[in-house]
């Protein structure tokens, strides 16, 4: 979990309630979140239809042990003849549902409480600042093993709400200070004058702005649940006759994949895992670009001039076209005086580089 | 005073962004600022009077661009740097030697986390690089006694400063190289009026007693009036008028510039009447047509939405500029 | 001063809520697995053993449950955390002291090595934007997507499995016996090896981008462009004003991402079969051995806790304003 931007800078340029209405989507728009969104899509649709298009029954055993991949077994097969890549359509539908579930539960408990602690102030804030701080620096995930091993039936929906359990404090966190900063601003002190009721307020003119962090917070505990609901499958804790990625693991550990050399067995499940988190990330990229406009890479479509802070780049033929009358465009000799790192070779029209934070 | 010029500035422009999402932030400037003058930048947020000042220095944060025109620096002996052509390196040894900045905001341009002597003996190190530690302590406090600061408070952190004392520090920081050119961004904005008198009457001391070139950028025209020799006012990245103070004050010719005056109420003399200026600044990106000031202007007539009015004498002979069809 | 006793104060509070948590949580769950285990090994435990256990895990059945956290502070406070069924008849603290050295050296080593470089490379690609620097981003996401044991079981089967180049398990070659020896100090060094690498490749990402977009905020406050404006050299400017600044908010989320890293490397000690807690943790987990697990639990968490204060009076050395009373 690296420290984001969200959490440190306030809403440079907040929206006002009125753009923040019409808007309220527009940081899931950058070329970063689309990947994300688009990847994440694709996993989705195997969650869905993860059972229909498996080849295979995963828990069917075959003659065909331990065969590296082939046109019959993609992704090879198990020890006991089982197909890997069965094994993993059908797991995909555990770990969204289960990650998902877990985001959604974290998300409501770190919006109750973080926006409750900005908004309330006081004592309140006191209290629910001290309770989400303290469970941001207990350690998560051996909270997460003792709990679950102390409880007999592990199903997904168990183990869901016992990491959102553990994982809301960041979220709740990053909210109160959003919060606190709304709180200030005209708007809303100008409802609080009208007499506006706490709760109305709240949800009508301090939510509606917070939603990108918010998505921000619920795409990271997805992140976290994820990487925490597969770590359980794979030491045991978790249910391991329900199928996920985790599983997969836990069966080629503990069937030496490692040792018989059957990369086959564990590098898909963990390439999957990678895959969904990269894209997970990419959103939040998306996100915290939105939040902090500063961290947005490049301004115009081409970027024949290298920005530099401190030295303003001195470019005397790239003109625009919408010159004004009385415009005299200067064409001197040399096409770029511009000091430090020469032009980029690049041609107008080449996408920006989208994948530079 | 001499009207030797120290800083030429010619044909500039300045572009946000690059390509099709660029939009200029200042067209064909030309501006001199002579030896030993204080010379009033004016303009409501936005007219690109920041972006001068940033341009010319080369100071301007990404996505800033430098798209056309000289910027010229004229040293005592008469040689000329032609500033946009400097290497980075050039540039670092120009900076703050021979021109320097006192920024808007002071509460943000201070390091948070060095002491005041730290950030006033480091610009001591880069240019003067023979300089032993306890002749820069010793300048360092000279520079505080300059401004009015006791030299105790050379150990402090930003934050033990009150605004006040952080933009003295800012000013002394400004002079510790005895600079040419001082350009100062709304240096006073952010303080209680007090403060602000107190503090532009020390500049009016110091800068007799250093002699160097002021530009002053401020959205208070009264404040110019009083403290500058010569005000420049700008709108929508053009300046639409330059003359001598007094005649500014006594006879604005742009109807902007008298929007302007009539939106400050006057130090001194006679009281006007505030009446303020329509409608608000025309956005970067849509420019009107003609005069960029014709949507707001009361005295616009047919030529105003249709091209851009120069800047030119308005009578011959007279050292004064104004960019209206009124005049032309 | 005032800062550090706030956050020593907030950190015993925290202490208290671990320990609180650990006692409610065997109450709280249903069946009572503890009581099973203790009537499996009855023959084997004294009295005394019975009566912590029972104390510890909320078996005394008559007692209210305010004598009963009286109880289990008492025995805390007496270092006694129970027996270890998997290590039966040793003590839970026995276990623990043994392997926690092995925990703190790996997880330690590698956390600082992690962050120093992941910080030192964030603060160049930040303020080089558009350098090639740039395009190792992509690849940094994806590497800190990447399920730290995963990352473990692919170094195995490459570098232990494929190539055999660096062991496949254990912290020292067993044949040693151990001793503050060259022979001992260089196997375990050899040993850690991959678990190492294992550790600072999985973290260092998250380092590097929160650092990149701190260098990337901080570049543009005002207090930069004025050491621009005044003509400083590029290595005074950038570590000096931007990464001086911008280290800041990494230090105190290093202290926030430091149960999720001590997470992550637990499961790097299972694969690893390194004899750290997290390994323990594991087989107490395998064996359903509740006094270890909780154990381990609180040992982490305040290891954990104690690794938080010194970050904090890192940032307090590093940050003149928390110093403002002092």
């Amino acid at each position: 979990m690296s420290v984001t931007a969200t959490d440190v800078a306030v809403l440079d340029d907040p929206p006002t309630p009125a753009a923040a209405g019409r808007a309220r989507f527009r940081f899931l728009r950058g070329g970063k979140t689309r990947t994300g969104l688009l990847i994440l899509a694709f996993f989705v649709i195997l969650a869905v239809a993860g059972p229909w298009l498996a080849p295979y029954d995963p828990d069917a055993m075959s003659d065909q042990l331990l065969q590296p991949p082939s046109s019959a077994h993609w992704f090879g097969t198990t020890q006991t003849g089982q197909d890997v890549l069965s094994q993993i359509l059908v797991g995909t539908r555990g770990v969204l549902f289960v990650g998902f579930l877990a985001g959604i539960l974290a998300t409501v408990l770190s919006v109750l409480i973080g926006v409750s602690a900005g908004f309330l102030g006081g004592a309140a804030d006191e209290i629910l600042s001290m309770l989400s701080n303290i469970f941001l620096v207990i350690p998560g995930l051996p909270l997460i093993i003792i709990i679950a091993s102390f409880v007999e039936d592990t199903g997904d929906l168990l183990i869901a709400a016992v990491i959102a359990l553990t994982s809301w404090a960041w979220g709740a966190r990053v909210l109160r200070a959003q919060t606190l900063s709304l709180r200030r601003r005209d708007y809303v002190e100008a409802a609080r004058a009208t007499g506006e009721s706490t709760w109305r307020i709240i949800l009508f003119e301090v939510m509606p702005n917070l939603t990108a962090v918010i998505a921000s917070g619920f795409v990271g505990t997805v992140i976290f649940a994820v990487l925490s609901e597969i770590t359980l499958a794979f030491i045991g804790v978790a249910d391991i006759s329900h199928w996920n990625w985790g599983t997969v693991l836990f069966w080629a550990q503990s069937n030496q994949a490692l040792a018989q050399g059957a990369w086959w067995w564990f590098v898909p499940a963990g390439l999957c895992i990678a895959l969904l988190g990269t894209a997970l990330s990419l959103i939040n990229f998306g996100i915290d670009e939105f939040v902090n406009p500063r961290l947005r890479t490049a301004t115009g479509s081409s970027r024949k001039v290298r920005m530099r802070v401190g030295f303003t780049p001195v470019a005397r033929t790239t003109a625009p076209e919408k010159t004004a009358p009385g415009f005299t465009p200067v064409a001197r000799t040399t096409a770029s005086a511009a000091p430090g790192p020469a032009e980029e070779p690049e041609s107008p029209g080449t996408p920006s580089k989208e994948h530079s934070a | 005073m001499t009207a030797e010029p120290i800083l030429t500035i010619s044909g500039l422009n300045v572009d946000y962004g690059t390509g099709t999402s660029g939009v200029r932030a200042l067209r064909d400037i030309d501006l001199t600022l002579h030896r030993g003058e204080v010379l009033g930048l004016a303009g409501e947020s936005g007219s690109g009077k920041s972006t001068l000042a940033y341009a010319v220095t080369r100071l301007l944060s990404p996505p800033g661009v430098i798209t056309g025109g000289d910027v010229h620096y004229h040293r005592p002996g008469g040689e000329s740097v032609d500033i946009l052509s400097l290497t980075p390196d050039e540039l670092r040894a120009f900076r703050w030697q021979e021109l320097s900045i006192v920024f808007q905001g002071a509460m943000n341009s201070l390091n948070p986390v060095h002491t005041v002597h730290s950030q006033l003996t480091d610009v001591l190190t880069a240019h003067r690089p023979g300089m032993r530690a306890a002749e820069r302590t010793a300048r360092a406090e000279e520079l505080l006694n300059l401004v009015g600061i006791s030299a105790d408070r050379l150990a402090a952190y930003p934050h033990q400063l009150s605004g006040g004392m952080r933009q003295r520090v800012m000013i002394a920081m400004a002079l510790a190289l005895e600079p040419e050119i001082v350009i100062m961004d709304e240096p006073t904005t952010a303080l209680d009026v007090v403060m602000q008198r107190q503090i532009l009457r020390k500049l009016v001391e110091l800068r007799e007693r250093l002699s160097f070139s002021v530009v002053f950028i401020t959205h208070d025209i009264s404040l110019l009036i009083e403290f500058s020799d010569r005000i420049a006012i700008m709108y929508g990245g053009r300046i639409v008028e330059q003359a001598g103070a007094a005649e500014i004050y006594r006879d604005p010719r742009h109807p902007y510039s008298e929007g302007l005056l009539h939106s400050f109420p006057a130090l001194h003399g006679p009281r006007r009447e505030l009446t303020g200026i329509p409608g608000s600044p025309p956005h970067l990106s849509a420019m009107p047509a003609g005069c960029a000031f014709h949507p707001r202007c009361g005295k616009a007539f047919e030529p105003c939405s249709q091209r851009v009015p120069v800047l030119a004498a308005p009578d011959a002979g007279q050292d004064r500029e104004v960019a209206c069809w009124l005049h032309h | 001063m005032k800062y550090i006793l706030q956050r020593i104060a907030f950190y015993a509070i925290t202490a208290w809520a671990a320990i609180t948590i650990n006692f409610l949580i065997p109450r709280l769950m249903p069946g009572d697995p503890v009581e099973a285990l203790i009537s499996r090994y009855q023959g084997q435990l004294d009295t005394s053993a019975i009566a912590s256990l029972q104390a510890l895990f909320g078996l005394e059945e008559n007692a209210s449950i305010w004598s009963q956290y009286t109880d289990y502070w008492s025995h805390l406070l007496d270092g006694d955390l129970g027996l270890s069924f998997t290590f039966f008849p040793t003590p839970v603290g026995e276990v623990i002291s043994q392997s926690l050295p092995w925990t703190l050296a790996l997880v330690g080593i590698t956390t600082l090595i992690s962050f120093l470089l992941g910080t030192g490379i964030g603060v160049y690609s930040g303020w080089r934007r558009g350098s090639w620097l740039d395009g190792l981003l992509p690849v940094t996401t994806f590497i800190s997507a990447i399920p730290y044991f995963w990352l473990g079981l692919i170094a195995i089967a490459v570098f232990a499995v494929k190539w055999q180049i660096f062991p496949a398990a254990g912290g020292y070659d067993n044949s040693l016996v151990p001793a503050f020896d060259w022979p001992f100090v260089s196997s375990a060094l050899y040993h850690g090896v991959l678990p190492g690498v294992t550790i600072v490749l999985s973290a260092i990402a998250g380092w590097i981008l929160g650092m990149r977009n701190m260098m990337v905020t901080v570049s543009s406050e005002d207090y930069v462009m004025v050491a621009q404006a005044k003509g400083l050299s590029e290595r005074r400017v950038m570590f000096s004003y931007a990464a001086r600044n911008a280290v800041l908010p990494n230090i105190s989320g290093f202290a926030l991402s430091l149960g999720f890293i001590v997470g992550g490397t637990l499961l790097v000690e299972m694969v690893f079969s390194y004899p750290g807690i997290g390994y323990q943790l594991f087989q107490a987990v395998g064996a359903k051995d509740y006094p270890l697990m909780q154990g381990v639990f609180l040992i982490i968490t305040l290891s954990v806790l104690a690794a938080n204060l010194l970050a904090d009076m890192a940032y307090a050395l590093l940050d003149p304003r928390t110093r403002k009373e002092a």
